[in-house]
């Protein structure tokens, strides 16, 4: 049994090992064909990526990007889409900004109700594109993506000073920045401090493995993504599983604006970052849905982006790093379908020796 | 993971009654209607912008690239292949579009277009045909890739030129454009107000004043994929591997091959589209201005019913609340909330009448909401404008996704000698 483990594990690091290799290989000839030389301009990437501040910069994002993964690979576990992890936290976001600018409470009981806010938000969201999938039929693929675009439109109507905004300085236009009772304290690395909700970040993978992996209410999602009939015909309601799947999926991906909320802007502006959605889309394939994986795949995703900001001073178009992205997140999940087949001839070939030496062992018995 | 965009299982299965076919009297006789309606609409709100020859000549232009986008995703899900990627083909096409009109000139823009895409349809037909990954999941690759690799290449292209960065191209120069004579009369018709007979000149005039060769092309290309689709052996053979493939293959035909040409030239389609949004639309790339056009595109394909005709009529609606945010939008949009709200109360009716009590109750509350609105504001704000589009899409795809009948095999991976 032992031997069978250690082959499995060989094959569960081959993909992202192959995905890699064959990622550099083509961003060098991305490199090479506009005339830069691939070594130096990842090494200084490298060098720049390690350093303190950088390092910082990489866990913030990351803590961002992981929380967005982790609302994908909710659905994703059970065949649905979230497209629309980006619409959900902005709306989110902006509407616990403004709960958070509003109301009058003690700090640390206020963070608590902008968290709640942001999750409730989220989670309404998510719902609309559940229900009329459930009820209409509707895919959540091309519903959650036009609820990302109507998600913004309504914000930026309600952002307006006229309305829930307020001006700050002569142009910006923001939501009622928080009180400083309410700024969530960092956590200090070194000479600076990274996001605390970093801890609650990490508590939500927590409970997404305990979730998928020790729960009924797991299971039964589980089994729904890989085989909906086996899981109709073992009891259950699919319409149901839907839309909890996907108004957890909502809550989870309203957390995804509070890192930089909570942390950092203490207000919803205007210029609020948007994008980080189709991020956590790409970082749950490369991790696989799985919560160590995604931890992984968002480092590694922040690493890039923050590793990139050196590069224009080095002459390369920072573009280059998107490629990259994208290159990466292809050639993973091509590692990931090629080992699977691998790993299911493999299979077919040993229960086929097997047989075979069992067939011969009776045949040898039996005259 | 497997998924086709409409979800087979919930979508019950079609009545036994026979269902009357769309022909051509009916669709004139609902136009007509149609036209009948909006004509009492701007009469009573006096929003003279929902029909003039610069709306309707606006909202052509923004039907080309989501019917275009629409085609390519007609093309690839008959093959059985869904390509959320058209997205991401729709970017590559603006980009290559411009650069080879910056570069060569406008019709080798429009080629350029075609290229670029079809190489984000290639690399979607390698990842899901040979390799066999789910299909969203490549698209949703590809998109990432398209946006990237056009915003890098503008670093690259675009920073030197005048007038352009890396966030956009220098002005693109024109295709040429005709006007069919007439087109003054239409114009005064249309200025005098009245009844129908000035919507007709209106729209009319909208359709026949300074039309792009392109858009002649683009147009044609929708009998030319019906006919190409349905009318040949190798429209037969690329359906059947959307269908079943298996049994395609057992026939002799080569479904890896039919796949891989119908993705390529899906993503061709698209390009296109991008190319035309760049060279025509705006006459400049500029990045993000597909604006989710690709999957708006894959939307009209799905209410057009997976056809032709079909998608032509959904990409025609999506255009037009599009151009509504050119021209006057607030003042516009108001005034197809009443149609909105007339329409929503004939079907709620209509539910009602076939004894489907749930959906025709709650059908009447929304259009009663809807005319609420409407009398209570003058006018809808810009930032609603902007999505209307959008949510015109989520409206239209709720009330129609039940009755869609997408191909038996679109979305699943296919292995040859599998199952």
């Amino acid at each position: 049994m032992k031997r069978v483990d250690w082959q499995r594990t060989v094959l569960v690091l081959a993909a992202p090992t192959l995905a890699v290799v064959v990622a550099v290989l083509l961003s060098s000839i991305v490199l090479v064909v506009s005339g830069n030389s691939p070594l130096r301009t990842f090494e200084s990437m490298l060098d720049f990526g390690i350093d303190p501040d950088s390092v910082i910069q990489i866990l913030n994002k990351s803590t961002t990007y992981y929380l967005s993964a982790l609302a994908v690979a909710i659905g994703f576990r059970m065949n649905l889409f979230n497209i629309g992890v980006d619409g959900q936290y902005r709306i989110a976001a902006f509407f616990a900004a403004v709960v958070g600018g509003w109301l009058a409470l003690p700090g640390p009981l206020l963070i608590v109700v902008v968290i709640l806010v942001a999750v409730a938000v989220g989670a309404f969201w998510a719902g609309i594109a559940a229900v009329l999938k459930v009820t209409r039929g509707v895919s959540e693929v091309i519903s959650t993506i036009m609820l990302n675009v109507i998600g913004a439109g309504i914000v930026a109507y309600l952002i307006d000073p006229s309305r829930l905004g307020v001006l700050i300085g002569s142009q910006q236009v923001s939501t009622e920045p928080m009180p400083e009772s309410a700024y969530l304290p960092g956590i200090p690395l070194g000479e600076g401090e990274v996001f605390g909700f970093i801890l609650i970040a990490l508590a939500c993978g927590i409970g997404y493995w305990l979730l998928l992996g020790r729960t009924r209410f797991g299971f039964d999602l589980k089994a729904t993504g890989l085989s909906e009939t086996a899981a109709v015909a073992s009891g259950v309601d699919v319409k149901r599983m839907i839309l909890r799947a996907m108004l957890l999926s909502g809550g989870v991906a309203g957390l995804v604006g509070l890192p930089l909320l909570l942390g950092e802007s203490h207000s919803y502006g205007q210029d609020f970052p948007a994008g980080f959605g189709f991020a956590g889309i790409a970082i749950a394939l490369l991790g696989r849905n799985h919560p160590v994986g995604i931890a992984i795949g968002a480092l590694l995703w922040s690493f890039l982006e923050q590793s990139s900001q050196i590069l224009d001073l080095e002459g390369v178009p920072k573009e280059i790093v998107t490629i990259m992205q994208g290159i990466t997140v292809l050639s993973v999940v091509i590692a990931y379908e090629l080992v699977r087949r691998f790993s299911l001839a493999q299979q077919q070939r040993r229960v086929g020796a097997e047989l075979r030496a069992a067939a011969r062992s009776d045949e040898g018995a039996v005259p | 993971m497997t998924a086709g965009l409409v979800d087979q299982t919930i979508t019950p299965p079609a009545p036994a009654r026979r269902r009357r076919r769309l022909t051509l009297p009916v669709v004139l006789l609902g136009i007509a209607a149609l036209l009948v309606l909006v004509s009492l609409v701007r009469m009573v709100t006096g929003a003279d912008d929902i029909t003039s020859s610069g709306t309707i000549g606006a909202a052509l232009r923004l039907a080309v690239p989501i019917g275009l986008a629409g085609l390519g995703g007609l093309w690839s899900e008959r093959a059985g292949v869904v390509n959320i990627g058209l997205e991401g083909q729709l970017i590559l096409g603006t980009w290559f579009g411009a650069w080879g009109a910056f570069e060569y000139g406008a019709w080798w823009g429009a080629l350029a277009g075609i290229v670029g895409g079809a190489l984000g349809g290639l690399i979607h037909a390698v990842a899901t045909v040979t390799f066999g990954v789910d299909h969203i999941v490549s698209g949703v690759a590809v998109n990432i890739l398209g946006a990237g690799a056009t915003r890098f290449l503008s670093a690259l292209v675009f920073v030197d030129t005048p007038g352009g960065g890396v966030t956009q191209s220098p002005t693109l120069p024109p295709i040429d454009t005709f006007t069919l004579p007439g087109s003054g009369a239409l114009r005064t018709l249309e200025g005098k107000g009245w009844f129908l007979v000035s919507d007709l000149a209106g729209v009319l005039g909208g359709l026949v004043t300074q039309v792009s060769l392109l858009t002649v092309v683009a147009i044609a290309l929708v009998p030319i994929s019906y006919v190409l689709l349905w009318r040949t052996k190798f429209g037969l053979r690329l359906r059947a591997c959307g269908e079943a493939p298996s049994a395609a293959e057992s026939l002799g035909v080569n479904v890896y091959r039919m796949k891989y040409l119908a993705v390529i030239v899906s993503g061709g389609f698209a390009g296109l589209g991008g190319a035309f949004l760049a060279e025509v639309a705006t006459s400049i790339y500029r990045e993000g201005q597909t604006n989710g056009r690709g999957y708006i595109g894959l939307a009209a394909m799905i209410f057009g019913n997976w056809r032709p005709g079909g998608l032509a009529a959904g990409a025609g609606i999506f255009g037009y609340t599009d151009s509504l945010q050119l021209r006057s939008g607030g003042e516009s949009v108001h005034a197809l909330l009443l149609l909105l709200a007339v329409v929503l109360a004939g079907i709620g009716v209509w539910s009602l009448v076939r004894r489907r009590r749930l959906i025709g109750i709650s059908t009447l509350g929304v259009a009663a909401l809807v005319l609420v609105w409407f009398l209570l504001t003058d006018t809808v704000p810009d930032e609603f404008v902007g999505f209307a589009p959008h949510l015109t899409t989520l409206l239209v795809l709720s009330l129609a996704a039940q009755r869609l009948r997408p191909p038996a095999a679109d979305g699943r991976p296919y292995r040859r000698g599998g199952d």
